[in-house]
């Protein structure tokens, strides 16, 4: 067994960047998880030779991980959702580069400057591309301070095998919380640069060189072809999702992360009242759990899918049901948290009262 | 076992620390525990407040509406959460600083006079801990030694002079809730 602590999860997270055995963090403070780099700027010179470095902007830092990725390096930056949004330009260039590295986005509420209170606003933005050009994030959504820890080797692990930004999905609550954590080891890794790292010229080999630029449309659309065939790889072997309570289920609440945990108090709530509710939980946002909500549908009267936005998700879900049966939705926005109680005043108006006090 | 219980107050009055140190005494004796804090705008001069929840099994929703335990330093949060009580659950508060004392009939009221303890031990910052201990006491869900070894460990070492005059504190709060109840 690990070593056990109790911990905030942007903690936690920097903790298990550290034991990761990641060689570099680029970042900029922000709100709600502006501990990441405080932890980091304290712990990593004890524990290893990670190079921790406070960017002038969140510009400055993307493009940092850009250039240390490329050269092999095991690297990860994290902000707060306007920072995202800064580096969306240099995620699209490492993208299309092909280049693997972790960011985390720990959401506040928006949109603009918004508020420094949770939320998951982001989720279109995390999932659908962010920035310009066809491609995707591989997005994992923690739902605990546990899994902020387990993510972030997951992560490494996703990114490196793909070469392929990941994305760890969290929210301000996740970030602020403690919980009790069980911590990996060290990891001891192979420090030898991956053959596409410009790490200078190899006797015998080709130069190495990185970039997004395909001035010939057809090259281009050879780079293209190439990173939806790995999409597609990715959406096969990679989804990964969390079910409860599915066997005798009549209706079902869904919802990631924060949203997620909510739901299953409200869960238990409504079991205690003697609606057969069960939860399904995305952990991979992309790639999409389609199949699951699509094969359980036919044989659920309802689903209620519970987020903190307008109703992101909401678009997934609906393309996974395909019609085959009543999907609505309950939301709380610009930071705001659902109450458990709520979600089941807005499960039963729905459902059970058959909408007429919505 | 599950225990729903927020600790509120002014910032500074070291409420979040109050669940901090549950929190970790808990988890110390194996149990699942999950701390929240309220976080932003409202910890500048306003109230503050921590959820903190204990349980032997894995912990739900870290966000709850109602509580098993209610622990007010001040005014403002007897009146925001003193609703939120479950029936027939408890509120603590400090019956040195709160004038308008909680009036339902459906929970159970206890006051602790902390900050009049904290001034006789000459340190009004204990506060908290004559509360936490008033606490422990009363829901015996931790034992007292645990609480007091869990300084040590969260406390960085050049805080640790302060632990004796903490242990008084603490002390004086369970001697308090003995006379209540």
């Amino acid at each position: 067994m690990g070593e056990i602590r109790l911990m905030k999860g942007n903690e936690a997270l920097a903790e298990a960047m550290i034991r990761a055995g990641c060689d570099a963090y680029f970042g900029y403070p922000i709100t709600p998880q502006s501990e990441v780099i405080e932890y980091l700027s304290r712990e990593a010179p004890k524990k290893s030779k990670m190079v921790v470095l406070q960017a002038e902007s969140e510009l400055g830092a993307i493009n940092m991980i850009y250039g240390a990725a490329g050269c092999g390096k095991r690297v990860m930056t994290t902000s707060s959702s306007p920072g995202i949004s800064l580096m969306q330009e240099g995620l699209s260039y490492i993208a299309s580069a092909q280049l693997p590295c972790l960011v985390a986005n720990i959401n506040r509420g928006g949109p603009g400057l918004g508020t420094i209170q949770p939320s998951q606003s982001d989720y279109m933005q995390a999932v659908k591309g962010g920035g310009h050009g066809d491609y995707h994030l591989i997005v994992l959504a923690p739902y605990s301070v546990q899994e902020m820890v387990d993510f972030v080797k997951i992560g490494f692990e996703l990114a490196e095998k793909y070469r392929n930004p990941v994305m760890i999905l969290a929210d301000g609550a996740i970030g602020q919380m403690m919980e009790k954590v069980e911590l990996f080891d060290f990891i001891e890794r192979n420090q030898e640069a991956p053959e596409w790292a410009t790490v200078g010229r190899r006797p015998g080999k080709d130069r190495v060189f990185i970039t997004s630029l395909f001035i010939q449309p057809e090259k281009m659309e050879e780079v293209n072809k190439i990173l939806q065939a790995k999409y597609r790889e990715v959406e096969k072997k990679e989804v990964r999702y969390q079910q409860l309570n599915i066997e005798d289920a009549e209706y079902l609440l869904t919802g990631y992360g924060l949203g997620a945990r909510i739901c299953m108090k409200a869960m238990e709530i409504g079991r205690e009242k003697g609606y057969k509710i069960g939860l399904i939980r995305p952990i991979t946002l992309y790639p999409f759990p389609y199949n699951v909500y699509n094969e359980l549908a036919p044989k659920i009267k309802g689903i209620l899918d519970v987020e903190m936005n307008a109703g992101q998700m909401l678009e997934d879900v609906k393309l996974a049901v395909d019609g085959k049966t009543t999907v609505k939705f309950y939301g709380r926005m610009g930071g705001m948290i659902p109450t458990p109680e709520e979600i089941i005043e807005s499960f039963e108006n729905h459902f059970i009262y058959g909408g007429k006090n919505v | 076992m599950k225990e729903e219980a927020i600790f509120s107050g002014f910032g500074g009055q070291g409420v979040l620390s109050m669940g901090q140190m549950l929190a970790y005494a808990a988890m110390k004796e194996g149990k699942e525990v999950c701390w929240f804090p309220s976080y932003g705008p409202e910890m500048r001069g306003g109230t503050a407040n921590c959820i903190t929840i204990i349980s032997d099994s894995l912990i739900s929703s870290p966000i709850i509406s109602t509580f098993d335990t209610v622990i007010a330093l001040n005014q403002p949060s007897v009146e925001k959460f003193e609703p939120k009580v479950k029936p027939g659950a408890c509120i603590i508060y400090d019956s040195t600083n709160i004038i308008e004392p909680p009036k339902r009939k459906d929970i159970k009221i206890y006051p602790i006079a902390g900050s009049e303890a904290a001034l006789k031990l000459k340190n009004l910052k204990v506060l908290n801990m004559v509360i936490l201990g008033a606490y422990t006491q009363l829901k015996g869900i931790v034992n007292p030694e645990t609480v007091i070894n869990a300084l040590y460990e969260i406390l960085p070492e050049r805080h640790h002079r302060l632990i004796p005059l903490n242990k008084e504190a603490f002390e004086l709060g369970m001697d308090l809730m003995m006379k209540l109840v």
